[in-house]
């Protein structure tokens, strides 16, 4: 059996027809955006929430970077956090709301707080629960009429997906990260590659990765389409959770230990689709069009092969020209943060490279950390003030420029070299110009106002 | 959710593939806490400029074409969960969104909404767009029963997943059927394997 059928075996409640099961959801997570409408719809047909423990909410999308401690400006992003706090109260959901300690991006705060297990099956209301995919269970967004009925019967009506490997063998080279691994997956396989599919990683490239640079991997699945991601759990996933607030302990971790262990692909697995690539073909990543698939080696230059009407509406909106290298772009912005790429080693990374530097006068960066959590360690750690001599402003905890919710939007027609997982048309706001890359192709581009291959900056 | 078994109608043609969630309803639009007027944000950016205006050569501000069908290009809903795409769909007044591919979400959420998200081959959704090109008063008539398109006297038949056709049909939503069952729920729950 493949890992991804062993959890999902485990969670049947009853089987429908050949493809179509009752799952039992273990972990519910939602926030301020996709919520309010599964509430109503419980009030309306005089419901409550079937399991209290297994729902947690924080408030992310909307919140500002700036000034957490004051009531937020915008009203309507006002309104619906305020919302959720009441909806909270009223139907007794355990709420990280802002402010607290443990706000933060639903999908950073899950796995730093052990709330993130292997063989569990995790839902929210948002595409990139794939993220949590990186400790070996399923996890996977959902619609606001699904929020609701995991709220009122913890369960979900689901066809099962077919299965996909992707192996990554051999070393990854010098300057080449998680984020390029995963851009040049989505590159090769496209948009749509993974479509109906729940994916595998593994090989030795995604074996040598931490646990953080396995979110990233598993967090951009949804960029090829793919319901979701994964990677078996082993002992750099033991050694990540244990002691953390929420995961078990004493006698309860060593029966988890137990049955995590069995969580991996038989050798005899048979999965619906393989791909292998090598660790040595992938370099530092950039996209240059209007989804993650439109991405291609720093090294490189825009194809010219694709004549299609939405890649030249795509190259038009971005500014870009089939044929051309992006290395000596001019860029204005600098954002990094989002689920993809906001935790405290990206900031490490981050930081070490622009020890001593500055920002190029003209750009304006970004950094937003994914939780609370992040930002206290940052700070704990002086990151903070290496960003502030660099020119680099560490803000508070939210999606922020990621989707440009809050008043963090990049101004139309400029540039912005982002760490978040989506390049789409007005993503950062209206008419802005998003170009995806690892955190230090993005810090290396906030030094130099431009493009730039990371790996000519590299000792 | 409102039933959706036959429908005859003109189609808005939209030749333009990979449509995104955030080209059907853009983030900012997502602050509404009802289900309600999303419709007037529906493709928002490619509707109108920054400054409010029409823009004049997109499809859905061409009184030529009208109709509960939108023909798309393929992978159509690609990128967020979010349901307000969805909503913002049947708001406008689409019951059926036609395309060569479909993202998964989006699929799920449409029939959870009573649209119908409708595959066809490329071939056929190519035939599609020059048979509305040609006549934009063209009219396609979709059996979900029957699980036919029918166009130009030519008809052509299309998956759907036989459970979603039921609950399409009759306007069943997958809620009702889970709180039916609570008693296999509780059942799991005290007989699994492991569970923390
Ligand atoms: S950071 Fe971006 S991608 Fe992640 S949950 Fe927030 S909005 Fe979605």
């Amino acid at each position: 059996m493949t890992l991804f059928e062993k959890i999902w075996n485990a969670h049947i409640v009853r089987a429908i027809d050949k493809n179509r099961d009752v799952i039992y959801i273990d972990k519910h997570l939602i926030h301020e955006v996709t919520s309010p409408q599964a509430f109503d719809g419980l009030r309306s047909r005089g419901l409550g929430i079937f399991r209290k423990e297994r729902i947690l909410a924080t408030a992310d999308h909307n919140v500002p970077t700036l000034n957490q401690h004051l009531p937020i400006e915008e009203p309507l992003s006002r309104l619906q956090v305020e919302k959720l706090t009441q909806n909270c109260t009223e139907f007794d959901v355990h709420l990280y709301g802002l402010g607290h300690e443990y706000q933060g991006i639903v999908h950073v705060i899950g796995p730093e707080l052990g709330i993130t297990l292997p063989g569990m099956t995790i839902v929210c209301g948002d595409s990139h629960t794939s993220t949590h995919g990186a400790f070996g269970n399923i996890a996977f967004g959902i619609g606001t009429s699904q929020v609701e009925q995991v709220m009122a019967t913890q369960c979900l009506i689901l066809e099962r997906p077919k299965t996909m490997r992707i192996n990554v063998n051999g070393k990854l080279g010098k300057g080449v990260s998680a984020k390029d691994i995963i851009l040049f997956i989505i590159a090769k396989l496209t948009a749509a590659g993974g479509t109906g599919y729940f994916v595998e990683y593994a090989g030795e490239a995604i074996r040598s990765l931490s646990m953080e640079a396995r979110m990233t991997i598993c967090n951009m699945s949804i960029e090829m389409g793919a319901r979701g991601g994964m990677i078996a759990p082993d002992d750099v996933t033991f050694e990540y959770i244990k002691g953390r607030k929420f995961a078990p302990s004493g006698t309860r971790w060593e029966e988890a230990l137990a049955y995590w262990k069995t969580l991996y692909s038989d050798a005899d697995a048979v999965f619906d689709a393989e791909f292998s690539f090598d660790a040595a073909d992938i370099a530092p990543m950039v996209t240059y069009g209007t989804n993650p698939g439109m991405g291609m080696r720093i090294s490189d230059t825009i194809s010219l092969e694709n004549n299609s009407e939405s890649n030249i509406k795509s190259l038009a909106y971005m500014g870009m020209t089939a044929g051309e290298s992006m290395i000596g772009k001019k860029i204005q912005n600098v954002f990094i943060g989002s689920c993809t790429n906001s935790r405290i080693e990206d900031l490490r990374e981050v930081a070490a490279f622009v020890t001593g530097k500055q920002k190029a006068s003209h750009v304006k960066v970004y950094i937003v950390p994914g939780s609370k959590q992040v930002e206290i360690q940052a700070k704990a750690e002086g990151l903070d003030r290496i960003f502030a001599d660099a020119g680099f402003e560490l803000r508070e905890p939210g999606c922020s420029a990621c989707l440009g919710m809050n008043e963090d939007k990049i101004p139309t027609g400029e540039y912005c070299v982002s760490t978040s997982n989506r390049n789409f048309e007005g993503r950062q706001g209206p008419g802005a110009r998003t170009i995806l890359a690892s955190p230090l192709m993005a810090a290396a581009a906030a030094i130099n106002g431009e493009i730039v291959d990371i790996r000519n900056y590299l000792n | 959710m409102e039933k959706l078994d036959k429908i005859i109608s003109t189609a808005v043609p939209m030749p333009i593939e990979d449509v995104d969630t955030d080209q059907i309803i853009p983030a900012r639009f997502l602050k509404a806490v009802s289900k309600e007027g999303f419709g007037e944000n529906l493709f928002r950016d490619w509707r109108y400029t920054q400054d409010g205006n029409q823009v004049a050569d997109f499809v859905l501000n061409n009184d030529t074409y009208g109709g509960k069908i939108l023909v798309a290009g393929r992978n159509f809903g690609c990128g967020s969960s979010r349901e307000h795409a969805a909503w913002a769909l049947a708001d406008y007044g689409f019951r059926v969104v036609i395309s060569s591919f479909f993202a998964d979400i989006f699929r799920g959420n449409a029939l959870n909404n009573g649209i119908l998200p409708l595959q066809v081959s490329q071939q056929t959704l190519d035939e599609i767009f020059k048979t509305i090109e040609n006549n934009p008063n063209a009219l396609l008539e979709i059996d979900v029963e029957k699980q036919t398109l029918q166009i130009n006297d030519k008809s052509v038949t299309f998956d759907i997943d036989p459970y979603k056709k039921v609950c399409l049909i009759n306007g069943y939503d997958d809620i009702d059927y889970l709180l039916s069952i609570k008693n296999d729920i509780e059942y799991f729950e005290k007989n699994r394997i492991f569970s923390l």
